[in-house]
């Protein structure tokens, strides 16, 4: 990626916004809102990439290393993210897991009709769960994920960031 | 097929320090183990997550062996997870499945194609470069040792014999002597990451 256009979310960002919470392994299955962040994460010598080919895996993953001392993320799309919906509840939430995950927001528009479901749907899953999330749509707000992650230290519970934007500007 | 009961008792003479990850077997193991702070016996936080959870820990502790008994019922809603495995390739990861033919603990219905599934040829098929299978408690017996003196990964079927439940949950008798919380609080102060 050669440059972010104003009004668009810098993966560098994201990946500096990580490491500054020590993040350790990032359990993640791709998708089409965080694949540069991918890219980037690849190059990244302090990070360790599990990958699952099923999301709710990756609660259950993330338990394990969390347990183990070790401080993941999660990766998701929020299409995986509904479809993990028990083991959020009894891996991580059960288990009192202070993870983060990081969720794609597919479908998600600001400026238009939503036509996608797994937009319509995805805030509603997570305040079901009772799961804190915070919004990121553009470089200005990525200081929320460091606010995701004090919160998730300090009560112990999943705590979900929003990827709101393509980085490359799809939903605009 | 084994008594999951003794095959426990075997592998607990060869257990060493290794950090037990007990599944389905955690019934038998609470009254066999000898290293209870070192055992997570987290029970069933949600069916097809225990050997995620296992990796997770191996892959966060490489000084020290996990061991994991799964079940074939668990593996099978997250067959996903050999290729992870497999892929990260934890030297330390000791993964044991008991397979009992059925979903014991709903009253014993067959899980699919029950009699005929060979997990090791679909572990080995995932990429782990050692699975074997058991079915009688001699061979397991003269087997283990060799088992955990290798690197893992490595996969293990065990068919055991089925121990049916059939009452209501809230009916059943409590084997559990420590809660979720407790076992984890326990296991990070042995682990020295405090609790």
């Amino acid at each position: 990626m050669s440059s972010v256009e104003a009004g668009q979310l810098n993966p560098q960002l994201v990946l500096d916004e990580m490491k500054k919470n020590r993040v350790t392994d990032v359990v993640w299955l791709p998708d089409s809102e965080t694949n540069f962040l991918y890219q980037l994460m690849q190059a990244e010598p302090s990070l360790r990439l599990v990958p699952v080919s099923r999301e709710g895996l990756a609660f259950s993953l993330a338990a394990g290393l969390a347990t183990g001392g070790r401080t993941p993320v999660i990766l998701i799309q929020n299409t995986g993210l509904m479809e993990s919906g028990d083991s959020l509840r009894g891996w991580a939430i059960g288990l009192r897991i202070p993870v983060v995950m990081m969720v794609g927001y597919r479908g998600w528009t600001r400026h238009g009709v939503n036509t996608d479901t797994a937009a319509t749907y995805t805030e509603r899953f997570l305040n079901a769960f009772g799961i804190t999330y915070y919004l990121v749509e553009t470089s200005a707000d990525a200081p929320r994920i460091s606010i995701a992650f004090e919160e998730a230290r300090r009560t112990q519970r999943p705590v979900a960031v929003l990827m709101a934007d393509e980085y490359h500007g799809f939903n605009r | 097929m084994i008594q999951t009961a003794d095959l426990l008792r075997v592998f607990n003479a060869h257990r060493g320090d290794a950090i037990v990850v007990p599944g389905r077997g955690a019934r038998h193991w609470a009254q066999i183990s000898t290293r209870p702070t070192r055992d997570v016996p987290v029970g069933d936080p949600a069916m097809g997550g225990h050997a995620a959870f296992a990796l997770g820990l191996a892959l966060a502790r490489p000084a020290d062996r996990v061991v994991l008994f799964d079940s074939e019922g668990d593996l099978l809603m997250s067959l996903g997870i050999l290729p992870t495995v497999a892929e990260q390739a934890p030297a330390n990861f000791y993964h044991f499945m008991l397979d009992n033919e059925c979903y014991a603990t709903t009253g014993g219905q067959p899980v699919p194609n029950a009699k005929n599934v060979a997990y090791d040829v679909i572990a080995r098929g995932a990429g782990y470069p050692r699975a074997l299978a058991f079915d009688q408690l001699a061979d397991f017996e003269a087997g283990i040792a060799a088992i955990l003196a290798q690197p893992g990964p490595v996969f293990v079927a065990l068919k055991v014999v089925p121990e049916v439940e059939n009452l209501p949950i809230n009916q059943r008798v409590r084997w559990q002597t420590r809660t979720r919380e407790r076992v984890l609080q326990d296991l990070r102060a042995e682990l020295g990451l405090g609790a």
